[in-house]
């Protein structure tokens, strides 16, 4: 067998690099995320004619606001990637405007997230009220509590980068942060259809 | 402080109190000699801070050892109970009391012993036989190890602060709610598998992640050592499964802590869901466990019969099939539920279609022996107690799933029967043939045979007397879990059982005095070439125990069974020239995380918030401190590795 530089390891060429196996790595650790969400949507599925005579999703979701979320949302995940781009292409001013811009947004669909819920607290609607609330508080906290991590890690990684420069382990994180900011997305479009739409 | 109180300490209580003490001093006894003998800085730089998969490793099968003791003490009171407390003797453990041991031997013996005597095998072994040099991520891999002990840890804390649960060991709802178990001992058991429950995760992407991406040049799929394979579908298993686990006890535990009402029977709670739930969990983690020790046997049978494993490539078909129809049988746990007679049917044929991968296993076993130069070694005699065993233990698991059948055996002493008879006879016998195959790879000496082989058969009766007169009871009656029961005609097994839980206590004894003698001989029994079963696989090409990177020279793999090809052909081990190699470097990352999880979860447990909170920020600012540092490797240079290598084939020859 000759050897490649293009060979990978399921060709028998050795060890994959760093770069391959760090992200590899956390595509897995992504896909187990996304199978603990998954037991949360197959339990709101089972329980969300549950009210215990309380409301309904249809009596307390409001529409508008979750669009706007998902808006935000979407946006931040194309101002990270942009981001990334421009990391990549060494224009950090670009990357900084980027990333403030995507934590922007992030903040922005937590605090939309969190008024909502706030609101359903006050109207006597909380997490303790009955087994559909129960569900539907884990489910969309679960996702609220990614974006809360998910916020921290911008943070510490713009700040990382302006105080170590782009260097490989920064960039190796950064890209692993995409992914994850990404895969917050996929969990979203999922929650909004079956969680928002399905309630109507 | 929370809920936590003098009151916790359970001095009112004999027995528990003697065994908190005994455990107690133990621990403040051997702090006292690794300080009185200066051992702290050896151990904090050579294993509480070590990243070096084989460490690890050995320190995974450490605990499992350690646990295994404390859940046969569990076992053994609930024999000894059962044996005397029949028609109106209540023998001497309350029904509270009873409740707790039950519960804790479950939950050790699984989550404790064979879960880290698996992962800690696979730790050590699968990077040595992939021909690389560590796991994919060494540090993570020290943090799932520490967090896997920190769950023990609390576990077995709570046999000295409060107590723990009694609700068995998958915690069933409504029960493990807080209407019904108000105590701190479902928290104990919630909180101890939450926090392993991560470590193990984050272990198995690790392992996922080291087989699919870091092999030795050559090495492809069908080139990996059939062990490899079975761990890369116990891994991606444990990827699979074990969110399930978390978001499972992360509901319970918000029913719990909050007031919710996943699982309760008011606000619309549904229980039947968190049986789907666990269970969704529960057969896949059957499965984590029973293919390493698979994997295992066939190394030890290829080894020992001198032939290749006779269809390799069925094998490893069977393997994934497995791994791929795990997920398909959850509902045999609980046919009794009343999902209806074709989910019932349903669940019956896909149990009955697993044991159709696991047969074929069992033939190429067969095959692999037939003809072989057989050489009765210990690791070989457990995989040959083990065929018999497991085949039994098979069947009536298929039996079980005939739904009409497991109506009347549901929750029966037979169950009971059937799952040790799958667990001792497969996962720990597996446990037991590795621990004596890889033992001379990880310390450089053999372990004694005489005492290998009693300890061998004191298990093998041990468990045939312990388990098959519960068979018998199952068939007539008796349910599991009784603290005590009025039918007299029970007793006589009960005592059989309880004789045999004496012989496998004799089995224990036997492998703690083999490790002993072994140690002490250990000179007389070097294992010089690094291969002292004339082995196969690539672990074995390399010196016993191996040096910290493993190999000198990356291994360049040309077939299946790669050393076993090397030696024949002769290649050379040894080279004229070698390139420099980088080694991570020590990571206190595990330890400190581990410690701030310990800290966490027993303010969880206890209500005592402050604390909790504190915990959760130094965990978070030590994931943030170290993940700001750039990690410097350790660089090793040629000249030291041909050196090494040099020194290592000269006393070969010598020796």
């Amino acid at each position: 067998m000759s050897a490649s530089a293009q060979m990978t390891a399921a060709d028998g060429a050795g060890p994959a690099p760093v770069r391959i196996v760090v992200a590899y790595g956390f595509w897995i650790f992504l896909l187990s995320d996304i199978i603990m969400f998954s037991a949360l949507f197959a339990t709101y599925a089972v329980l969300r004619g549950q009210t215990d005579g309380g409301p309904t999703g249809r009596d307390l979701f409001d529409l508008h606001s979750a669009a706007v979320e998902t808006v935000c949302l979407l946006c931040s995940s194309y101002t990270c990637g942009l981001g990334l781009l421009a990391v990549e292409r060494h224009r950090i001013n670009l990357f900084y405007w980027a990333f403030a811009l995507t934590f922007t947004l992030g903040a922005t669909f937590l605090g939309l997230e969190i008024a909502e819920f706030a609101r359903m607290l006050a109207a006597g609607a909380g997490p303790s009220r009955s087994a559909f609330l129960s569900a539907f508080f884990s489910l969309v906290g679960l996702h609220g509590v990614h974006i809360t991590v998910g916020l921290v890690w911008i943070v510490f990684i713009t700040a990382q980068l302006a105080v170590r420069g782009p260097r490989e382990f920064v960039l190796r994180r950064l890209r692993c942060f995409s992914l994850f900011w990404h895969a917050l997305d996929i969990i979203w479009i999922a929650l909004l259809s079956l969680v928002y739409l399905g309630a109507q | 402080m929370g809920k936590l109180t003098w009151s916790a300490i359970p001095l009112g209580q004999p027995i528990q109190m003697a065994a908190s003490l005994t455990v107690t001093l133990f621990i403040l006894a051997t702090l006292a000699l690794v300080t009185w003998k200066g051992w702290w800085p050896y151990l904090w730089r050579e294993w509480l801070t070590s990243v070096d998969h084989k460490r690890i490793g050995i320190m995974y099968v450490l605990l499992a050892l350690v646990l295994l003791n404390r859940g046969f003490i569990d076992a053994i009171m609930m024999r000894s109970q059962q044996a005397i407390a029949a028609g109106g003797a209540q023998g001497y453990l309350p029904p509270e009391r009873y409740d707790q041991i039950f519960s804790a031997h479950g939950t050790i013996m699984i989550f404790f012993m064979a879960m880290p005597f698996m992962v800690g095998l696979m730790n050590f072994v699968v990077p040595l036989q992939l021909g690389v040099r560590d796991v994919a991520f060494p540090v993570l891999n020290a943090v799932s190890f520490w967090l896997t002990a920190s769950g023990a840890l609390l576990v077995n804390l709570s046999l000295v602060v409060g107590e723990f649960a009694r609700t068995g060991w998958l915690a069933y709802p409504p029960l493990s709610e807080l209407q019904f178990s108000p105590g701190v001992g479902v928290d104990y058991y919630l909180w101890a598998l939450q926090i392993s429950g991560v470590g193990t995760l984050l272990a198995g992407i690790n392992l996922v992640t080291t087989i699919l991406k870091t092999r030795a040049p050559g090495m492809l799929y069908m080139r990996m050592p059939i062990f490899c394979w079975t761990a890369l579908a116990s891994n991606l298993l444990i990827c699979a499964a074990f969110p399930i686990l978390t978001a499972t006890f992360g509901m319970l535990l918000l029913d719990r802590y909050v007031g919710m009402h996943f699982f309760t029977n008011a606000g619309g709670g549904n229980a039947m869901l968190y049986f789907n739930l666990i269970w969704a969990w529960g057969h896949p983690e059957v499965y984590i466990l029973i293919l390493p020790a698979f994997g295992i046997f066939s190394e030890v049978i290829a080894t020992f019969a001198e032939k290749q494993l006779f269809g390799y490539r069925s094998m490893v078909l069977a393997t994934m099939a497995i791994f791929i129809l795990s997920f398909m049988v959850w509902l045999h746990h609980f046919f009794t539920m009343g999902a209806g007679a074709n989910v019932n049917a349903f669940f019956g044929l896909m149990t009955m279609i697993i044991a159709v991968p696991t047969g074929v296993k069992v033939f190429n076993w067969l095959f692999t022996l037939y003809r072989g130069r057989i050489r009765f070694e210990v690791p070989l005699m457990w995989a040959l107690g083990f065929m018999v065993t497991f085949v039994v233990g098979g069947m009536t698991g298929v039996l079980m799933a005939v739904p009409p059948a497991d109506f009347m055996l549901h929750n029966s002493l037979f169950l009971v029967a059937h799952f040790h008879n799958v667990i001792i006879g497969g996962v720990l016998f597996g446990g037991m043939a590795g621990y004596n195959y890889w033992f001379p790879k990880a310390f450089g000496f053999t372990l004694d045979r005489r005492l290998g082989k009693v300890s061998f058969w004191c298990w093998l009766i041990g468990f045939y007397l312990a388990f098959m007169p519960l068979y018998v009871l199952g068939l007539m009656g008796m349910t599991r879990r009784m603290q005590h029961y009025a039918d007299r005609s029970w007793q006589p097994y009960l005592i059989v059982a309880e004789v045999g839980a004496l012989v496998i206590l004799c089995g224990i004894i036997a492998t703690v005095a083999q490790l002993i003698v072994s140690i002490r001989t250990r000179e007389s029994r070097r294992d010089r070439d690094g291969d002292p079963w004339n082995g196969r696989t690539l672990e074995w090409s390399t010196a016993s125990p191996p040096p910290a990177y493993n190999f000198a020279a990356m291994p360049q793999v040309e077939a299946l069974d790669a050393f076993w090809d090397m030696k024949q052909r002769g290649a050379s081990r040894l080279r004229d020239a070698y390139e420099s190699i980088e080694m991570p470097s020590n990571s206190a990352n595990g330890f400190v995380t581990a410690f701030f999880a310990v800290v966490t979860g027993f303010a969880m447990i206890w209500h005592i918030w402050w604390m909790a909170i504190m915990g959760l920020v130094c965990a978070l600012a030590t994931l943030l401190a170290f993940g700001w540092i750039e990690r410097v490797d350790d660089e090793v240079s040629g000249d030291e590795l041909a050196r090494v290598e040099q020194a290592r084939f000269r006393q070969a020859e010598s020796g």
